[in-house]
């Protein structure tokens, strides 16, 4: 297409090719009062696609609590806010970029975490700590090497040239993602409470500010193929990919802090998904305003590009700022400082219109709330996953001993140490990370002060997949606790919704229970969803994958002189369980790895319980009482021991219940446990009676063994040879 | 006591090294942007850690000729002390104040860990608060720490008493299985002829805090400030 062509005719294949359907063309048409061209066509396309719209979920998204006192800014900006005291604010949001990863894994991962640090930033908050939430197809896949390696060197290469920490992550494999895998990334903030930047464009006559890398051919509609299905020719769709340059986003963030500190900004807004016209769209909409663009003054990375190609390319490491009027010299020379472009692109006027001008001649002429406002909003039809039973411990076959079931379940694709992912992570640039990852939530300092902040990323969408309102609930509830246990209180989350095809009722109810469990949890614990990313049509071939809701959590250490870590400390302390074993072996590790069954109901949560052991724990941590906690998640109690001794190089001995199942109490996913070590049992006990929270000793640490009941054991040698080996010898096997 | 820390485009250990600086020194650092032609007159002058430049061309290349490190060239003739870590280490070899290169690690990845070292020399101003022999506990971060020089120059280091550091285990042992990146003869750490400027790929200024699990790095600071003062 040449660019003065705004007359290519539309023909139903061209509005087919732009994800339109003919519902949604005659609202076009409707709208627009005439055929649109070329230009405004690709505008309707990305913005009414489903990761720019959100026109699927946007019914359900709404039902998720947002409020708390503490909440600054709730979902609908680029990223939310809470207050954290002291006039500060944590400014977080996780985002996925799955898509892009499948095609090409490290540019793919490397521009989500690009993506999720400028959203974080826009708001005038300095990333403080970045996080990820990763599903990959079975180790045994062809292809899984190859994406883990990608991502991870991905991940790594945009935000250790940042310069910002990743402290924290999760990491699964199951064969539902070999086809899409997910990479969801999450940055987490620091800003003056009182210094928030917003986005809603204001001041008629004010111009419109352009700054950050030039514009380039790279992710044209990439906001459309994220929400389309894979098939087998995917990979035809790899120009789609942006590309990242982290260098260039440092300076930008640099430049853009510097920016923040004066008093020159309106508004602004971060160039993701459906680049210019996204983040011009929703400035105006949100202000209320008309913009008119003038397409020819973007900086521009080729020559012969079009005003199509500029409004929908998604070239990374670019902002829209709306300034003060006589402010674009002393900003431009911050800019100039920093070496990066800094145009002015437009003003802001009244007619509540998009004029795109292309050399004094108009390109393109919408209307901005129909656009941007009344996107298409479906109610799609749901029906809920049926309910499975609950597994009866006494359908165990035992076969295997304890000690060896320990032993598989430890050096397992699902629980086998991921060391070898965040050592390739800078997780301790910046001086201030306290808790490394490996542990349950990652901890770092708020500069200057005692004071720190949790943050973790959790989901067991096997959990989701057979019960997706538990599995919603056990999400957010993973996370509470995580934080819980470095001693954080939990204030807010973000999430980050991945399914299948929505367009499958089966799929929507798994959408739709997630989400009612989700909110269920939220406000039984007091812990909002500040802001979200949905990700639909993780589908290839018609397999979706497995419902994955990943919530990242925020919360606050007051006193760091007060944290814990999961390390046993010392070897004369007793061993206490916190939360009521109710043996859970439905869709368990257990069961899966040692037994061969992905079956059953998964461990139902108990949300006043939850909170009740939860306020314990954290109080207890924030006494000075408890120094090492550990919650108990994946694999069960005997795990959770396992992986206190291994971080502490203290082993531990574990008593059998009198009665019931060994299997049950052992290896059970029981929901709202912890496992704490102290020299003060007593204390503890007599806390948990006051609280109504069940509380028991469990066992004693010491030694340099494992040990069930004073008989079996496997020596901590050998545990973490098995538990630190899987992931390297996986991987090396790739080189060969 | 006055220092200051040089800051790149694409630097991002600098606040890091101002806290390290700042803790051992009582006072602030200055911070000299790369675009300057000129330094202040300090005791000490740091290079951080960080992707200068994105690490493009060549890690340090593109910093080693920015203004001012003409004036920090000078400035290490006329013997102030000079640390350069990380990223900060591979701007001086490249800018020809110390010798040998930092190529890709062996393992060809990022590696952030902790590491023990073994102070070779403490007879320096980087290490005089260290006893000789001892070993150390600094976490490292990098993609490109693997040093190299020709052998005649590796002698001639370890004959002038100018490798100051060498990645070894917890016990002190240097041998293959403890040389985290591939660098030859283990070392993490050297020093020009005069004693005046130090290169290290370890992190001492993230182990200065209880909190950060160690403080084995503060002495490295402790002993600037003992050797200017």
């Amino acid at each position: 297409m040449s660019a003065n062509d705004f007359n290519t005719p539309i023909t139903p294949e061209l509005v087919k090719e732009h994800g339109l359907n003919e519902e949604e063309y005659k609202l076009v048409l409707e709208i627009m009062g005439r055929e649109p061209n070329i230009n405004e066509l690709g505008i309707f396309s990305v913005m009414w696609s489903e990761h720019c719209s959100y026109k699927s979920s946007k019914k359900w998204l709404k039902t998720l609590p947002t409020k708390a006192d503490w909440v600054i800014q709730g979902p609908g900006e680029n990223a939310g806010v809470i207050d954290i005291g002291d006039g500060q604010a944590a400014v977080f949001k996780m985002e996925s970029h799955n898509h892009p990863s499948f095609i090409e894994p490290y540019q793919g991962a490397a521009t989500g975490v690009g993506g999720i640090m400028r959203d974080v930033f826009t708001m005038g908050a300095r990333p403080v700590a970045n996080l990820n939430a990763l599903r990959f197809g079975e180790p045994d896949h062809p292809k899984t090497r190859h994406l883990l390696s990608g991502v991870v060197e991905g991940i790594g290469g945009y935000g250790n040239c940042m310069g910002v920490p990743t402290i924290g992550g999760e990491t699964n494999f199951h064969a539902s993602y070999n086809g899409n895998i997910l990479v969801n990334a999450m940055t987490v903030g620091l800003a003056d409470a009182d210094n928030i930047f917003y986005s809603a464009a204001a001041g008629i006559g004010n111009p419109v500010v352009y700054v950050g890398s030039k514009t380039g051919r790279d992710g044209i509609h990439g906001a459309t193929m994220a929400s389309a299905e894979f098939d087998d020719d995917s990979d035809e769709k790899r120009p789609t990919v942006q590309v990242g340059d982290p260098f260039t986003e440092k300076l930008l963030l640099e430049a853009c802090l510097e920016l923040m500190a004066t008093d020159m900004i309106v508004a602004i807004q971060d160039m993701g998904a459906a680049g210019l016209t996204s983040s011009s769209f929703e400035m105006a909409s949100k202000g209320g305003v008309g913009v008119e663009l003038w397409l020819d003054k973007v900086p521009m990375r080729e020559e012969g590009m079009t005003p199509y190609e500029l409004m929908l390319s998604e070239s990374q490491e670019r902002m829209l700022m709306v300034l003060k009027p006589g402010c674009e010299d002393a900003a431009k020379a911050i800019f100039d400082k920093w070496e990066l472009d800094f145009a002015v692109i437009g003003i802001l006027t009244d007619t509540k219109r998009m004029v795109l001008k292309w050399h004094g001649e108009v390109a393109g002429d919408l209307p901005i709330d129909p656009l941007a406002e009344a996107s298409p909003e479906y109610d799609r039809p749901w029906e809920p996953t049926p309910k499975q039973d609950r597994i009866d411990p006494a359908s165990i076959s035992g076969k295997v001993s304890h000690v060896d079931a320990l032993k598989t379940l430890m050096a397992s694709s699902d629980l086998a140490s991921r060391r070898w992912i965040w050592e390739q992570y800078d997780h301790l640039v910046m001086g201030n990370t306290i808790v490394r990852p490996g542990g349950d939530a990652g901890v770092v300092r708020v500069s200057g002060t005692n004071k720190g902040i949790a943050a973790t990323t959790d989901c067991t969408p096997r959990y989701v997949m057979a019960d997706p309102v538990e599995g919603g609930k056990q999400a957010v509830a993973e996370a509470y606790r995580n934080l819980v246990a470095t001693g954080a209180k939990p204030l807010a989350i973000t999430d980050n919704m991945n399914f299948g095809n929505p367009e499958r009722p089966r799929i929507m109810g798994q959408f739709v229970g997630a989400c009612q469990g989700i909110a269920e949890a939220c406000i039984a614990l007091d812990f909002p969803v500040v802001s979200g990313n949905v990700s639909l049509y993780n589908e290839t071939n018609g397999v979706g994958i497995m419902p994955t809701p990943a919530i990242g959590g925020v919360g606050v250490i007051s006193d760091l002189g007060h944290h814990a870590t999961i390390a046993i400390k010392r070897d004369d302390s007793a061993l206490i369980m916190i939360g009521a074993a109710t043996g859970e072996l439905g869709q368990s590790l257990y069961l899966k790895t040692i037994e061969g069954r992905e079956e059953g109901a998964p461990p139902p949560v108990d949300l006043n319980a939850e909170k009740r052991a939860g306020t314990l724990v954290r109080e207890l941590i924030e006494l000075g009482l408890v120094r090492t906690c550990h919650d108990i998640a994946d694999g069960g109690l005997l795990v959770a021991v396992a992986e206190m001794s291994l971080a502490g190089n203290i082993g531990a001995d574990l008593h059998l219940p009198e009665s019931g199942s060994e299997v049950a109490w052992l290896f059970g996913e029981d929901q709202g446990r912890y496992v704490i070590a102290t020299r003060d049992p007593d204390k503890v006990l007599n806390a948990a009676g006051s609280a109504n929270v069940a509380a028991v000793i469990i066992g004693q640490a010491g030694g340099d063994a494992v040990t069930i009941d004073g008989g079996a054991k496997v020596s901590l040698a050998e545990l973490r040879q098995l538990n630190e080996g899987w992931m390297p010898s996986y991987m090396a096997e790739a080189a060969q | 006591m006055k220092s200051a820390v040089i800051l790149f485009p694409g630097i991002n250990r600098e606040n890091d090294a101002i806290a390290a600086l700042e803790q051992a020194t009582g006072t602030k650092p200055t911070v000299v942007w790369h675009g300057e032609t000129e330094l202040p007159k300090t005791d000490i002058i740091m290079v951080p850690g960080g992707f200068s430049y994105g690490d493009y061309l060549r890690c340090g290349a593109m910093a080693a000729k920015s203004p001012i490190m003409r004036a920090v060239a000078e400035r290490a003739k006329a013997g102030v002390t000079i640390l350069g870590v990380c990223n900060g280490f591979q701007i001086l070899t490249e800018a020809g104040l110390l010798p040998g290169a930092l190529m890709r690690n062996a393992s060809l990845k990022f590696i952030c860990k902790n590491t023990h070292l073994k102070i070779e020399n403490t007879n320096t101003r980087f290490t005089n608060q260290y006893k000789t022999g001892e070993v150390v506990d600094y976490p490292v971060a990098h993609h490109d720490g693997n040093f190299f020089a020709d052998s005649e120059t590796l002698d001639r280091l370890e004959g002038e008493g100018r490798v100051v550091l060498r990645y070894c285990d917890a016990n002190g042992v240097v041998d293959p299985a403890t040389n985290l990146n591939g660098s030859q003869r283990n070392i993490a750490g050297i020093i020009n002829e005069a004693g005046n400027v130090l290169g290290m790929m370890p992190h001492p200024e993230n182990a200065i805090d209880p909190l950060h699990g160690g403080t084995d790095g503060r002495n490295l600071f402790k002993s600037l400030v003992e050797a200017a003062s």
